[in-house]
């Protein structure tokens, strides 16, 4: 029977997508094919993964994160992390305000009181319960929002969660009374959310997508190619997050209390930094959507009130060395990824601490014009960053909800998803305006192959004969290369001018016509195959479709648009 | 994926160039032109590569196979509503009688009762419409035939209208599931049978979702969840689809509030006629339960084991004492017989032994006497005395093994000089072993 319990039909399913982080949680469903993210009780569509046991009562989310000043004994924050960790491997740092981590047989645990009574004995609770209780609160959430129980959930993880995290995840999960149908990387849910949008051709383009979080930062190269996505690069910082922001708020504002009363250090106290903490954080979002913050608590030591202002300038000043972090970061992984930041087509900003504007502006410098920053102080169309993996959780919930637990697993199985990538591009030649040989690719390199791809190229003014000669291109990972040097230091040299300051509008201008010249640096590699379309008729066009086979065998398929008949022929592996 | 359209031209045709079908392979795909890289299995366009994988399908087959799925989809929800014959007797009702007509059969979605949706109705009743109209029928020939039609418009008013179609639904005997009879559920199916006949009931709860009856491995706290939710079943079930109607005129209060009175009290009466059949349903589905007798004799076999094997303990121990108790007596009577049978074999051994002195004692007396007192002719009285005086010195000192053994010696001798060189023997052995004394010996003194 417990089977039934865990695996309901896949007709009684309800479905939610699951974003469970180590600083802030989300829930999100679908009406319409279109992700919502759910509001709890409080109203909150963040929801701060904290549990606080006050007389046994339980309290989660926004009111368990205000417990953290007053019952920092009893409250239990950035745990998520811990699932399914040892404790020699785990990472304390953030539990210094609340329940400490401890080691139990090696696996990790906290103490807290969670029941009601002055008698009332501290239980140890591992982390595994921890966040089957969280997750049972999440789920309930979602459940009263939806008015049915919610049985199934998509939930999203890190790149760089283990088999044992995910099997750590799945469990506490399941004994919370919900169906994991599976584990997607958070970069994937975000570009899934932003892919959904109905308005958005599905393009073959190289996505980066930075999950700037409360604890870390994970920067992710996808290439999304025709709706399928390959993570190229991945890389975790947990110096570099929402928490170092805070650090300097925090800093801040200690010195000038210390200014202003005789040295006194409010840090100094563990409930003065907790209501610091609670502050710096309040005020970063402030700062994020306003140029002015009001930073003021109340005895914030020694029973003497704080209240101070500070605008988005100042803030961006003191905190330059943690936004230059990200930008460094940023830069690492593509290079990682052997790619150029030319080659990235789209950054997606994404978690809360990519609400920043100043990250996004940085972003901006360092990519090209082309690239599409998406963020909320860019775009005025980007989706809330804290909302995306949510979202696209919630996405792929409704996708998949219709399926046998079976099915999820073959589908999701190694032989499934693990499949050749090609190299190099694939396209056609054509000639530009000035007779020369242009490079047109049609299947870009990365693209997981089986892939067909259809282009309609024009026939020459007149008409008549078309040669159709399909090439190699080189890949795009050497494509300053085939430009003449000199270029490519020059596109060098205005970069770093570009990130140093902000020069006038000479050198950018120059740099955007490196850019424009960019489609150019295809190099044409080894012919395919050549064909001819004769008769072609004046004004006509060419339709070509190329189709790479599992096992690199090549069909290519070409025709007059309107006309019937055509060429097709195939390349054996 | 869209088609790129691409604003540069293609190249002319080189003069001379010729190839087989117009087309000319040349080289292919280098073999480390290839990564093996995973794909992240999230999305549509993911489902599809799936799809295609795991059914091996290239592009155009999987479209077009799509494709029949989809056209299959539209066509199946369609023939399922059209399909339902429509009975003539129905046909004729008259529209006045419409509280006990079958508004999902007039509409054709009988098959679906109270889980068709909103959607199934409307358009089921656009269906039936269309066949129905009676400006169709008139152009048909038939005028003034709008009396099915009166049906369906009221069908589709009661349907329709949520708080009515619960009242109709409260009373629709047509989904009711019989509860199976003795005979049926002989032949084993107990579960499906009654599972059938709870989720047909459980279309009255408030509480969603319903526990199901499970089946013969349901966990103990599953069955006891079925079985407290069913005899705490809060029902919506209704019955003032069956009121009486109540007269609109104005005038007759009286009789109107009587009618009010009459109905709420048949809906009460009918309400715990209701409650008392799921009452009776559960007692017997209980009744039959196989899975309920197994959890009883589980648990009376958890709480019986302690007893038993208290009891088990102390029968053990007393049997044990009274086994001991038992040996104890036996080792005692055997000690007892045993003790008797040496005194008596002492006993005769003492006599046994007497007897052998007594007869040695003879044959010592016997010996000395055939020897004549160890003299010629008659012997002296005093002679006599001194030899016998002798003779009763060694039966007095000498032990009886000692007598045995000189009677052994002097048994059969008959000279004289022999039997007194045995007794000189013995008598200096006695004086050397210190039990006569020289002194006392008289006639065999050497």
């Amino acid at each position: 029977m417990s089977d039934t319990k865990t695996t309901p039909a896949p007709g009684d399913r309800t479905v939610i997508g699951v974003t469970f982080g180590n600083s802030n949680s989300s829930i999100a469903y679908t009406v319409d094919d279109k992700a919502e993210v759910i509001a709890n009780e409080d109203g909150d569509r963040q929801i701060p993964t904290i549990l606080s046991y006050v007389d046994g009562e339980e309290y989660y989310g926004q009111q368990a994160k205000a417990f953290l000043v007053r019952n920092s004994k009893n409250t239990v924050a950035y745990f998520r992390d811990f699932l399914g960790k040892d404790f020699k491997s785990i990472d304390p740092t953030h539990n210094h305000a609340s329940v400490h981590p401890e080691d139990v047989d090696g696996s990790v645990s906290f103490t807290l009181t969670d029941e009601e009574g002055e008698d009332a004995t501290p239980s140890t609770l591992s982390v595994s319960e921890i966040s089957t209780r969280y997750l049972r609160r999440l789920v309930n959430s979602a459940s009263e929002y939806l008015g049915k129980k919610v049985t199934s959930a998509v939930i999203t993880i890190p790149t760089n969660f283990n088999d044992k995290q995910k099997a750590a995840l799945i469990a506490a999960a399941a004994a919370a009374d919900l169906e994991v149908l599976q584990l997607i990387s958070e970069p994937v849910a975000a570009v899934v959310a932003y892919d959904a949008r109905p308005e958005v051709e599905i393009k073959d383009k190289i996505v980066v997508v930075a999950d700037l979080g409360g604890t870390r930062s994970d920067v992710t190269v996808v290439a999304s190619r025709g709706g399928l996505y390959t993570i190229l690069a991945t890389a975790h910082d947990y110096d570099f997050a929402g928490a170092t922001l805070d650090k300097v708020l925090i800093d801040h504002f200690a010195k000038e209390f210390a200014k202003r009363n005789q040295g006194i250090d409010p840090r100094e106290n563990a409930r003065s930094l907790a209501k610091l903490k609670f502050e710096a954080e309040a005020t970063k979002r402030a700062l994020s959507l306003s140029t002015n913050a009001n930073f003021s608590i109340e005895s914030l030591a020694e029973g003497i009130d704080f209240s101070s202002t500070i605008n988005r300038l100042r803030y961006e000043t003191i905190a330059r060395s943690v936004f230059e972090g990200f930008n460094r970061l940023v830069e690492s992984v593509i290079k990682k990824a052997g790619l150029d930041v030319l080659d990235v087509d789209e950054v997606i900003l994404s978690g809360g601490t990519a609400h920043t504007p100043r990250i996004a502006a940085n972003f901006g410098a360092i990519f090209p014009e082309s690239t599409n920053i998406l963020a909320p102080s860019t775009t005025p169309a980007a989706i809330n960053p804290s909302e995306l993996q949510a979202r696209g959780a919630a996405l792929q919930a409704s996708l998949i909800q219709e399926y046998e637990a079976e099915d999820i697993d073959q589908s999701t199985h190694a032989a499934v998803t693990t499949v050749p990538h090609i190299t190099n591009a694939i396209g056609v030649l054509s000639v530009s305006q000035s007779g020369d040989e242009v490079f047109v690719p049609v299947v870009f390199p990365e693209t997981a192959v089986p892939a067909r791809r259809t282009v309609i190229v024009a026939a020459p003014k007149n008409g008549g004969d078309v040669l159709i000669k399909i090439v190699e291109g080189n890949t795009h990972i050497k494509v300053t290369q085939p430009q003449p040097k000199a270029n490519g230091d020059n596109s060098k040299a205005a970069k770093v001018e570009d990130a140093n300051s902000d020069e006038d509008s000479d050198f950018s201008d120059d740099e955007e016509e490196e850019e424009e010249k960019r489609e150019k640096v295809w190099k044409v590699g080894a012919t395919l195959a050549e064909a001819a379309i004769r008769g072609v008729k004046k004004g006509g066009k060419v339709e070509i479709s190329i189709n790479v086979n599992a096992d690199l065998a090549v069909t290519v398929t070409a025709r007059e648009v309107g006309a019937k008949g055509g060429v097709r022929g195939q390349l054996n592996a | 994926m869209a088609t790129a359209l691409v604003s540069l031209s293609l190249p002319s045709l080189p003069e001379g160039w010729a190839a087989e079908k117009d087309f000319k392979p040349i080289g292919k795909i280098t073999k480390d032109g290839a990564t093996q890289r995973t794909i992240e299995p999230v999305g549509p366009h993911f489902l599809a590569h799936a799809r295609r994988a795991r059914h091996k399908r290239t592009f155009s087959e999987d479209d077009r196979i799509q494709a029949q799925e989809r056209a299959k989809n539209v066509e199946d929800v369609d023939e399922g509503e059209i399909s339902e014959p429509e009975d003539p007797m129905m046909l004729q009702r008259d529209a006045k009688d419409w509280k006990n007509q079958d508004h999902y059969k007039v509409l054709g979605i009988s098959k679906y009762r109270y889980k068709a949706t909103e959607d199934q109705i409307k358009r089921a009743h656009r269906k039936k419409v269309l066949k129905h109209h009676p400006d169709k029928k008139a152009a048909a020939g038939r005028s003034d035939d709008d009396n099915f039609f009166k049906c369906i418009q009221k069908a589709t008013e009661v349907l329709l209208d949520p708080v009515k179609r619960r009242q109709f639904d409260s009373v629709d005997e047509e989904a009711d599931v019989e509860p199976p009879t003795k005979k049926q559920l002989q032949k084993g199916n107990f579960y499906k049978l009654w599972g059938s006949v709870f989720k047909a009931e459980g279309r009255f709860s408030k509480n969603h979702p319903v526990p199901q009856l499970g089946d013969d491995k349901s966990s103990k706290e599953d069955v006891e969840n079925f079985y407290n939710f069913w005899y705490n079943f809060d029902s919506w079930r209704t019955f003032e689809y069956l009121d009486e109607d109540v007269p609109d005129d104005n005038e007759n209060r009286d009789q109107k509030r009587h009618v009010e009175r009459k109905n709420a009290n048949a809906r009460k009466k009918k309400k715990a006629e209701d409650n008392a059949r799921l009452r009776k349903l559960l007692d017997d589905c209980s009744a039959g339960d196989e899975r309920i007798k197994r959890f009883r004799q589980e648990a009376n076999a958890a709480k019986n084991k302690k007893r038993l094997e208290k009891e088990a303990a102390e029968k053990k121990a007393a049997e044990d004492a009274a086994a001991k108790k038992e040996a104890e007596e036996k080792a005692a009577k055997e000690a007892e017989e045993k003790a008797k049978l040496d005194r008596e074999a002492g006993k005769k051994a003492k006599e046994a032994a007497k007897n052998a002195v007594k007869k040695n004692k003879r044959v010592l007396r016997g010996s000395v006497k055939d020897a004549n007192y160890f003299v010629s002719g008659d012997a002296a009285p005093a002679t006599i005395d001194a030899v016998l005086g002798d003779v009763e010195l060694v039966q007095g000192k000498a032990d009886p093994d000692e007598l045995a053994a000189l009677a052994a010696k002097l048994n059969g001798l008959k000279l004289a000089d022999d039997i007194k060189s045995v007794w000189t023997e013995e008598f200096k052995r006695l004086v050397a072993t210190g039990k006569v004394k020289e002194s006392e010996i008289k006639a065999f003194s050497s």
